[in-house]
């Protein structure tokens, strides 16, 4: 099953590799990772998806805590949440294909972001089940390259994932 | 005032009550060691930086205080790696400070550049890289405090040599250290201790299984009272020993592979299992899925990651083993469990005629005879630092100790070579006792040239060689599960006397258990550090035995009467 952790660090050199490190060294492999600042001065927050069972994502969630740089680590998977990924696709769009291609664009409520005479980027976020669908159908088209974000998400309601500095769950 | 960022470092380690660095100097770290002479911390040199790591690893396992080990950059730092991994193993507090090329070459594969703090990650708890001298200070006293709190362990700080070098309007501050993240100083929950009590005062047929966390926490004493009150039997692990005295009724002894027969057999009836400050390590439970099936399983660590990591528990207490001890006992009833207790008892004594000890004396000099014969000569009371193999189980087995913190060991990593250089720590942190380095012929020669730091420094260590003329654990399990094929085991080791005596120290040979006690004697009497070869039957093996695969309590027990398998010398 796939869970979704949402890790609170310093924003420091070499935190991301101890980070995977703990991923790496427990044989996880990593479906996606994304990292970036917060609102806070200092911290950055990754979301890692990964792929295992619930004791192993508990036991992952232990050793992350034993990083110093580590803040906070929340399973996401187990609360009602949102998850966005984002994508870009470079598609062939001669002349011919371009309007099937804008009418699927507009159906995924994607985006086109560089056009060619031969060639279309179109941008698309959501969760990875539609990002997936999208990418289907522009297949028949012939994609030319693709490249995607990894998920980042966060936990719905009103509640921060983390306040006052003082987060460790025990 | 102006200070360089090497005499910034001198004065942290003298604000953290540093008293003695382990080092080895180097291009990268002359700047540190061109303002040592202005502070009062003396310095160890060793021989290799693998020891030097070891003895602040035994400096800091005899003292409970932090021990410092001091390298220059590349082959220096990466020579500390062994002594890293066996203090993260086995939880020791110490603080490795490596010099770096200067900042600019950082990356660039400059001459003795290694990436050190990537190197050693995964075996430090954790480890820093330092590029400005203002960041030094900061830094070092990071390192001391996450070393030291919570489950101790190692930390790394590497610096280079510019912001050694580099001058800085500086002052010392002391305000207290907080980290947005790092938690060393977890409680439970009252609920949760209450529920400990009560599965404590439910129990029939309980059993504590007692671990270096016992001892780090400080707990012995109330370990004891917890025990006599509830009258529950001790297990030890082998970093436990020492956490009850040996000669209490209530301590059964060593668990695990090579533990007591009646102890595993214990822990296999037991209906509560009291883990404290121990780790479920594998050459301790055996094979997990037949492991104490009956048993309810109470766990109390420091470490989050522990509970439920080799062993399921039902309940998990995080915290300081004491704290939580002595809010869980007043709540404990007292019990007498006297079945229970007997029941031990009657096993023990049943096992007891299978032990070395009480066999006739066939003439041929045992190792476990002259450990047994140095505890006897010893009163006991001897700082024990013991290598890695089959001296290091009869060790367990044989010297049994009264005392906490009187014997120290590689356990977790198995670190052949760590016994000289830990012991030789020991006795720098601990002048006062009675180190007594109990070694094989493989372990010692590993890390032999420790001894001329030893003749140097006028440390006073006796060595102990139990000389099989093989590497007689691998030996044993060849002997036991590869048909007696002898494959690379069999080693001729050098005159361990002429060895002694090359460094200016004492060597003495021991053919004959008629011999042992006057040699131990000599060793007392004499100056400076004293090598003892004592010539050991050459294939005993270390019994009992939980071979893989089976239940801890289907041990291969030694044959009565003793084999005579070697050749005479």
């Amino acid at each position: 099953m796939l869970y979704t952790l949402s890790v609170l660090v310093d924003d420091k050199p070499g935190v991301l590799d101890r980070v995977a490190a703990v991923f790496r060294r427990r044989k996880f492999n990593i479906e996606s990772l994304t990292v970036g600042h917060t609102d806070h001065v200092g911290l950055s927050r990754m979301t890692i998806v990964v792929d295992g069972e619930e004791q192993d994502v508990e036991r992952i969630t232990h050793y992350l805590y034993k990083l110093v740089n580590v803040i906070f680590v929340e399973n996401l998977t187990v609360r009602p949440m949102v998850s966005r990924d984002l994508a870009m696709v470079k598609v062939n769009a001669s002349p011919e294909k371009r309007a099937e291609i804008l009418n699927m664009v507009n159906v995924f409520r994607a985006h086109v972001v560089d056009i060619t005479p031969t060639a279309m980027i179109a941008e698309i976020t959501g969760d990875s089940e539609k990002i997936e669908s999208f990418v289907e159908v522009l297949k028949p088209m012939g994609i030319i390259e693709m490249v995607r974000t990894g998920a980042v998400a966060m936990a719905r309601g009103d509640e921060p994932m983390f306040t006052n500095g003082n987060g460790h769950k025990n | 005032m102006k200070r360089t960022g090497a005499e910034i470092v001198w004065e942290c380690l003298l604000r953290e009550g540093v008293d003695t660095v382990f080092g080895y100097p180097g291009g990268a770290s002359l700047p540190i060691y061109d303002a040592m002479k202005n502070f009062d911390i003396h310095h160890v040199l060793g021989r290799h930086e693998q020891g030097l790591t070891h003895m602040a690893d035994g400096y800091a396992r005899a003292t409970g205080r932090v021990g410092v080990a001091m390298a220059t950059s590349g082959p220096g730092a990466t020579n500390m790696v062994t002594g890293i991994a066996t203090a993260y193993m086995d939880s020791s507090p110490i603080v490795c400070i490596t010099g770096q090329v200067a900042s600019q070459y950082v990356g660039f594969d400059a001459f003795q550049e290694t990436d050190v703090t990537g190197v050693t990650q995964p075996i430090t708890k954790h480890n820093y890289l330092v590029t400005r001298a203002e960041e030094i200070m900061p830094t070092i006293r990071k390192a001391f405090y996450i070393a030291r709190s919570g489950r101790p362990g190692p930390v790394l700080v590497d610096i280079c040599k510019d912001a050694q070098q580099h001058s800085i309007d500086w002052e010392y501050d002391d305000t207290p250290i907080a980290f947005r993240g790092y938690r060393p100083d977890l409680r439970p929950a009252t609920e949760k201790i209450k529920q400990a009590a009560e599965m404590i005062n439910q129990a029939k047929r309980p059993v504590i299984l007692a671990g270096r966390g016992v001892l780090m926490s400080g707990g012995t004493e109330l370990l004891r009272r917890f025990a006599e009150k509830a009258q529950v039997p001790v297990g030890l692990t082998l970093l436990g020993i020492g956490a009850m005295p040996a000669s209490h009724p209530l301590t059964m002894g060593m668990m695990g592979m090579h533990g007591e027969s009646w102890v595993n057999e214990a822990i296999q009836e037991a209906d509560l299992l009291l883990a404290f400050g121990m780790r479920f390590d594998d050459r301790v439970t055996g094979t997990v899925d037949t492991y104490a099936r009956d048993a309810k399983k109470l766990h109390i660590d420091i470490d989050p990651s522990e509970l439920n990591k080799n062993v399921p528990v039902d309940l998990g207490l995080v915290g300081d083993l004491k704290e939580i001890l002595e809010q869980v006992e007043p709540l404990v009833k007292p019990a007498d469990h006297e079945e229970w207790v007997d029941h031990i008892w009657c096993k023990r004594k049943e096992s007891g005629i299978r032990d070395i000890q009480n066999l006739p004396d066939s003439g041929h000099l045992y190792a476990p005879h002259v450990i047994n014969d140095l505890w006897r000569f010893t009163e006991g009371e001897a700082l024990v630092v013991s290598d890695v193999g089959q001296h290091q189980m009869w060790t367990a087995q044989y010297y049994r100790h009264d005392l906490p913190m009187r014997f120290i060991t590689s356990g977790g990593l198995g670190t052949m070579g760590f016994g000289l250089p830990a012991g030789i720590g020991a006795k720098i942190g601990c002048p006062e006792c009675n180190v007594w380095v109990i070694a094989g012929d493989g372990g010692f020669q590993m890390t032999q040239a420790e001894l001329s730091t030893a003749a140097q420094e006028g440390v006073k260590v006796n060595v102990a060689i139990m000389n099989n003329g093989f590497l007689g654990m691998v030996r044993q399990w060849q002997e036991f599960f590869y048909d007696k094929n002898y494959a690379a085991t069999p080693m001729r080791s050098p005159d361990f006397i002429k060895i002694a005596e090359a460094h200016g120290l004492t060597g003495l040979r021991v053919t004959e258990r008629s011999q042992v006690e006057a040699a131990i004697k000599q060793a007392h009497e004499t100056e400076g550090a004293v090598v003892i070869d004592f010539r050991v039957e050459q294939e005993d093996s270390v019994y009992p035995m939980v071979p893989s695969g089976v239940p801890l309590d289907k041990m291969i027990r030694r044959p009565s009467p003793i084999v005579e398998t070697a050749r005479d010398r």
